[in-house]
């Protein structure tokens, strides 16, 4: 019999020609995990016109790109996304597949785990390769799928051993996006046509409207973050005035947006945004595990908080215990005075 | 004729208010100790569809899958002005995964027969997951259009929808059948009807009610309650392999309490000296420019 494959594809998002920044950190979350399992990095892609772009995958150490190239895949559509991803992982047969936890990721994923009537788990935080016993039988080398349960009050560990593939997705930010290798080959795309009648396209796109975001956290180098304890007008000011300062951008906990004080794309956390910049600093963030688990893998962690027992401090690298106007104020003037 | 209408609801534990009394010693939850709570996205769901029997006519079902205390929710449901709800409990249903849910309740929506729309919250705010309702749309071989963020328009016909995704907003219309997801900020959800209180007032005496706990109680303990039809695995004509644990591929293999990791701290005094020095430090790790 022949032994199945121990690949890991990935399903590769193209929003408007351009591939998402998700899916190149899943072929590097792809890479580490098919080391383990002596498989190769395979993808799946949808769209129109997107050749040129799949190539350059090969960098990140991607293999080979099963591409389905029709202009009536330029745009999302449920149905015909997810029935043709089903078609190409049934003919490829990979152990793993890994979708962006994004709008489109969270739309067909869970579609073609129906369909392929496969484990899918949802916004995972890690992924790792495990043993797992069921009664007698130990699976060998099976996905270990991590992530937080019951509204982020625990971390649970997911297995699916005994269907194939194993699914997961996993939000933008949360997986490490290794250095572009170019010594690497480019990926083999192998371009194939779409199955599909007309018939299958149930959705009917009347208008799309791009707005820019005022803000890309996921892209900040340093972020100034403001919690309940920077939350007053005069706290905030000095928030903007520092990420200015630095040259970073503003973000925020939860009871901030909720409050209508910043918009939810400054919002950092479970239900916000992940972000791994080189500095954040936390003014006035408690550090509830809901917010850290968006910023806990930044590179340094600058704490500001007038209680000593707060738990962000746990986690912080350098912790200020003080006012949030007082630290600030003095923050900026070192830094403008710096020599 | 109107608008044939289904409404999937779950009854959830209220996570986002996990208090002091909730946490057990080691750090986990203590579930049974959470107050029930309507799912809060399957409430903007339902309001969808009674918004949608008002202006275009119809009728809205809603179906709850889970133990006999989920009666809770349904009961909510009518209150609001839902003409039809029914649980399907068995405890064949207990520790399904979202596949074998989806599965459950894609047979419980064919008993009921002809629909246009199915609407869904995007998701349950213990699993967060977002996965049970295209699974229902794939399960019906429907279409389905998810994260809803505004119902724009609907005739006898079609739905056209405002969804948010990350570069913007698209409007997007679909035929029927269609499965939609809303999310919280498609509607403001109404409240309990006072006249629809007293009308169902015979059925809020059931003692169904209190905290989240998961006990698939045997079959019949609620049905004694009117107007609520209870359904099981065979009046859904479901395969039993294919509800429960044994029809989830998933498995839950560890489970943890969180742990703050306590790195190396430096604690910087409060003084401009202090302030200064870090930044200085930063400067010349190159954090910061
Ligand atoms: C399911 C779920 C999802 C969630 N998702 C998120 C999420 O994505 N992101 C998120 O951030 N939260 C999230 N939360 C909420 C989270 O649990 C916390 O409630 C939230 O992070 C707390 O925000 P905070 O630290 O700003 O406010 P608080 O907890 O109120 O803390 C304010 C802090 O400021 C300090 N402080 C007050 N005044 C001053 C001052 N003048 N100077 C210095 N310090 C001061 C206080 O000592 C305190 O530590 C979620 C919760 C749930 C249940």
């Amino acid at each position: 019999m022949e032994t199945p494959s121990r690949n890991v594809m990935v399903f590769i998002e193209a929003r408007h020609g351009e591939i998402a920044d998700v899916s190149r950190e899943l072929l590097s979350a792809a890479r580490r995990l098919a080391t383990e399992l002596d498989g190769e990095v395979e993808a799946v892609a949808l769209g129109h016109g997107l050749g040129a772009a799949l190539t350059e995958l090969g960098c990140h150490g991607c293999r080979r790109v099963y591409y389905i190239d029709d202009s009536r895949l330029a745009h999302f559509s449920s149905v015909p996304y997810a029935r043709e991803t089903a078609r190409l992982i049934r003919k490829y047969d990979p152990q793993i597949v890994l979708f962006g936890a994004t709008t489109m990721g969270r739309d067909v994923a869970p579609r073609v785990a129906s369909e392929l009537r496969c484990g899918l788990t949802a916004d995972c935080t890690a992924l790792e390769i495990g043993d797992h016993a069921i009664k007698d039988v130990t699976f060998s080398r099976t996905l270990m799928q991590i992530r937080p349960a019951f509204g982020g009050n625990i971390i649970a560990t997911i297995v699916s051993p005994e269907s194939r593939p194993s699914m997961a997705t996993v939000r933008e930010g949360v997986m490490q996006l290794d250095a572009p290798d170019d010594f690497l080959p480019p990926a083999t795309v192998m371009t194939e046509p779409c199955v599909l009648e007309d018939d299958a396209f149930l959705t009917e796109v009347l208008e799309v409207v791009r707005q820019e975001k005022a803000v890309n956290l996921p892209a900040a180098q340093i972020i100034v973050a403001a919690g309940m304890g920077a939350g007053d007008p005069d706290s905030l000011s000095l928030v903007r005035e520092l990420a200015k300062t630095l040259g970073g951008q503003v973000g925020c906990s939860r009871p901030v947006v909720d409050a209508g004080v910043l918009p939810k794309e400054h919002q950092v956390g479970q239900t916000g945004i992940t972000v791994r910049p080189n500095l954040y600093i936390a003014c006035g963030i408690s550090g509830q595990i809901q917010h850290r688990a968006g910023m806990a893998e930044a590179k340094r962690i600058i704490a500001v908080n007038r209680d000593p027992q707060a738990p962000i401090f746990s986690i912080a690298h350098y912790g200020i215990v003080g006012d949030v106007r007082e630290v600030l104020g003095r923050m900026i003037k070192a830094y403008k005075t710096k020599a | 004729m109107g608008l044939r209408m289904i409404v999937t609801v779950k009854q959830v534990p209220d996570t986002h208010n996990v208090t002091g009394e909730a946490m057990k010693e080691d750090g986990t939850v203590n579930r049974a100790a959470l107050p029930a709570i309507f799912n809060p996205e399957d409430l903007n769901a339902l309001e969808a569809a009674l918004a949608l029997k008002e202006s275009v006519g119809g009728t809205v079902t809603c179906i709850s899958m889970g133990p006999p205390q989920a009666t809770a929710v349904l009961k909510e449901c009518l209150y609001r002005g839902a003409d039809d709800v029914m649980l399907v409990s068995d405890r064949r249903f207990a520790g399904a995964d979202t596949l074998a849910t989806s599965y459950a309740l894609a047979c419980a929506i064919r008993t009921v027969g002809n629909y246009d729309l199915i609407f869904c919250g995007r998701q349950a705010i213990d699993g967060d997951t977002a996965q049970v309702g295209p699974q229902i749309a794939e399960k019906l071989e429907i279409n389905q259009l998810t994260g809803v963020a505004k119902v724009r328009h609907a005739d006898d016909e079609s739905i056209t929808v405002e969804r948010t995704v990350e570069d913007g907003i698209e409007v997007v219309r679909s035929r029927y059948p269609v499965l939609v997801t809303v999310t919280g900020s498609a509607n403001e959800p109404r409240t309990a009807s006072a006249k629809l209180v007293m009308t169902y007032k015979n059925i809020g005496k059931q003692a169904c009610e209190g905290a989240y706990e998961e006990a698939w109680l045997e079959p019949g303990v609620c049905s004694a309650v009117s107007h609520i039809r209870e359904w099981n695995v065979e009046s859904i004509g479901a395969d039993p392999a294919a509800c429960g644990l044994s029809g989830s591929p998933t498995k839950v293999k560890k489970i943890q309490s969180v742990v703050l990791t306590a790195g190396e701290s430096q604690q910087v005094p409060n003084t401009d000296a202090g302030i200064a020095g870090l930044m200085r430090e930063l400067v010349e790790e190159n954090i910061v420019g």
